[in-house]
């Protein structure tokens, strides 16, 4: 039967998760270079737009339809014929079947949006189109139907994935990865200086995704009441206690950098969203504290490789999904979620292994398939856009406008 | 009739002190322009999200201005003064002759223009 509360707070929650694609644009947006702003707040823009529609089309049931072998949803629920006004009992049985549906696509937009971070200021448009729609179709879909569709195999085998840990983190940091082995390094990289455009966009976009992120943690409960509120506390403490940790690091390298303080909070919220719905406020300290320099130390290492993953996708969303995966598995507690397990620091070293499987299966999945993507978009389409049409810059070849006059 | 052009590069920050220094030798007009720039010390390294990355430029002002020959060294002693810290990076100044000089509102020439 409908809660009303519940239903109130899901809908909330999907508006704030829908604004975190914006958030993240700006956030994209404000780190590259004047020449290709418009063109990185494109690609999550234009992700907005192509994947609200292909969820209402086939992702959604592909995703979360009658499960298929435990692999995928089947087609029953295409165009979303036959997902409606009344609940669905198994999913969320006090909230309208769509606000479900809606809540999830505010996921599959913003999760392929990470990915973008790898390969700005040198991405074919079209090539790229191509790219995100069938990651959507043959990783997005499969993986969430593992992990949290009835039926999955990973949510069979017991995988705790509260938010997206699994699902949103680590497939996009992980094909961010393979994304950029395929579409290779910026022209200049490490020779001339790229200079971000614009550090206060980066920062606003950063603390919208923390605003927007209570949604996606909150909501994650599709429920109002005590566990929503529980996730929504350490979500916040496990950003604050990354930006903390990271603010300190950057500090004892040179300066407390504000770019340093917003990267730090949202790996936090990067962190903990795996684990928002299982553990202690004390517990997201920790996790916070942990997945900081965890990440911290990894954009540091790609720094030092060949490997130009822009906006470091991996070092950030894949590290910090794969932290917060494993965390998940430590510091998991049924007096928290009575419908969770206790990780192995509650007596239940099991659910680490449980984790660790789930993080593998999906990291390997989602690079290898990826990367094979990538290529045969690469040959067919080309992922990479003309040498002199990256030199003047995205938002001039791509898309003919400036960012800025003069 | 001898007319010096200055161009002085200073620091962002120095623009104020500078305007007052010429201000107080009697010297008003003035082309201020936002300029880019390195000198033998390169650019500076900038934080990161972890680490660094380097500018090769760096912002500065030019000052551009056209006096006569006669109090071409008093504005060059003032610039130098206000724009001095002692530190890498106060600039430069650059004097040559100009040949003539004509005010667009009235057509007058030479010193009558400046």
């Amino acid at each position: 039967m409908i809660n009303t509360g519940d239903t109130a707070w899901i809908l909330i929650s999907t508006a704030l998760v829908i604004l975190m694609t914006p958030a993240l644009a700006f956030f994209y947006g404000g780190m590259v270079r004047k020449k290709n702003i418009l063109s990185t707040l494109m690609l999550s823009l234009a992700i907005l737009a192509m994947i609200s529609v292909q969820w209402v089309l086939y992702g959604y049931t592909l995703s979360f339809g009658p499960d298929r072998g435990g692999l995928i949803g089947g087609l029953d629920w295409l165009g979303l014929i036959g997902v409606g006004q009344d609940p669905n009992a198994g999913y969320a049985a006090t909230i309208p079947h769509l606000a479900f549906m809606m809540f999830q696509m505010a996921f599959a937009i913003i999760t392929p949006a990470l990915i973008t971070g790898a390969f700005v200021e040198r991405i074919n448009f079209p090539g790229f189109l191509m790219f995100i729609l069938l990651w959507s179709t043959f990783i997005y879909a499969p993986v969430c139907h593992w992990v949290w569709g009835i039926g999955g195999w990973l949510r069979a085998m017991g995988a705790l994935d509260f938010a997206g840990g699994t699902v949103v983190h680590i497939t996009a940091g992980v094909s961010a990865l393979a994304v950029a082995m395929v579409v290779g390094k910026r022209k200049g990289y490490k020779k001339v200086p790229m200079e971000p455009s614009n550090i206060p966009f980066t920062v606003l976009g950063a603390f919208l995704l923390w605003f927007g992120w209570f949604g996606f943690n909150g909501g994650s409960a599709l429920t109002s009441g005590g566990l929503a509120t529980s996730a929504f506390v350490v979500t916040n403490t496990a950003a604050a206690s990354a930006a903390l940790t990271w603010m300190l690091v950057s500090w004892i390298h040179k300066r407390p950098s504000v770019l340093g303080l917003s990267t730090g909070a949202v790996v936090g919220l990067v962190a903990i969203t795996p684990a928002s719905g299982f553990v202690s406020p004390l517990s997201a300290l920790a996790i916070g504290c942990i997945a900081a320099l965890i990440s911290y130390y990894a954009i540091l290492i790609r720094m030092r490789t060949n490997l130009d993953d822009s906006l470091d996708v991996f070092a950030c969303h894949g590290m910090g999904g794969i932290t917060g995966a494993l965390c998940t598995g430590l510091f998991a507690e049924k007096a928290i979620n009575s419908a969770g397990a206790n990780g192995w620091f509650f007596g239940n070293p099991g659910q680490f292994y449980i984790q660790l499987i789930t993080v593998l299966v999906v990291a390997i999945f989602s690079f290898l398939v990826s990367f094979v993507l990538a290529k045969i978009i690469d040959a067919v389409f080309s992922l990479r856009a003309r040498s002199e049409e990256e030199e003047v810059g995205l938002d001039i070849s791509q898309h003919v406008e400036t960012a800025y006059s003069a | 009739m001898a007319l010096k052009k200055i161009e002085a590069i200073i620091r962002t920050e120095k623009l104020e002190e500078v305007r007052i220094a010429l201000e107080e030798k009697g010297i008003i007009g003035m082309t201020v322009t936002e300029v880019k720039g390195r000198g033998s010390q390169k650019g500076i390294l900038l934080e990161w999200r972890a680490g660094e990355y380097r500018v090769e430029f760096l912002p500065k002002l030019k000052l551009e201005l056209v006096v006569d020959q006669t109090d071409a060294e008093k504005v060059i002693e003032a610039i130098e003064t206000a724009a001095q810290t002692g530190k890498t990076g106060d600039g430069k100044i650059f004097i040559s002759a100009v040949e003539d000089v004509v005010r667009v509102r009235t057509g007058e020439r030479g010193k009558a223009a400046l």
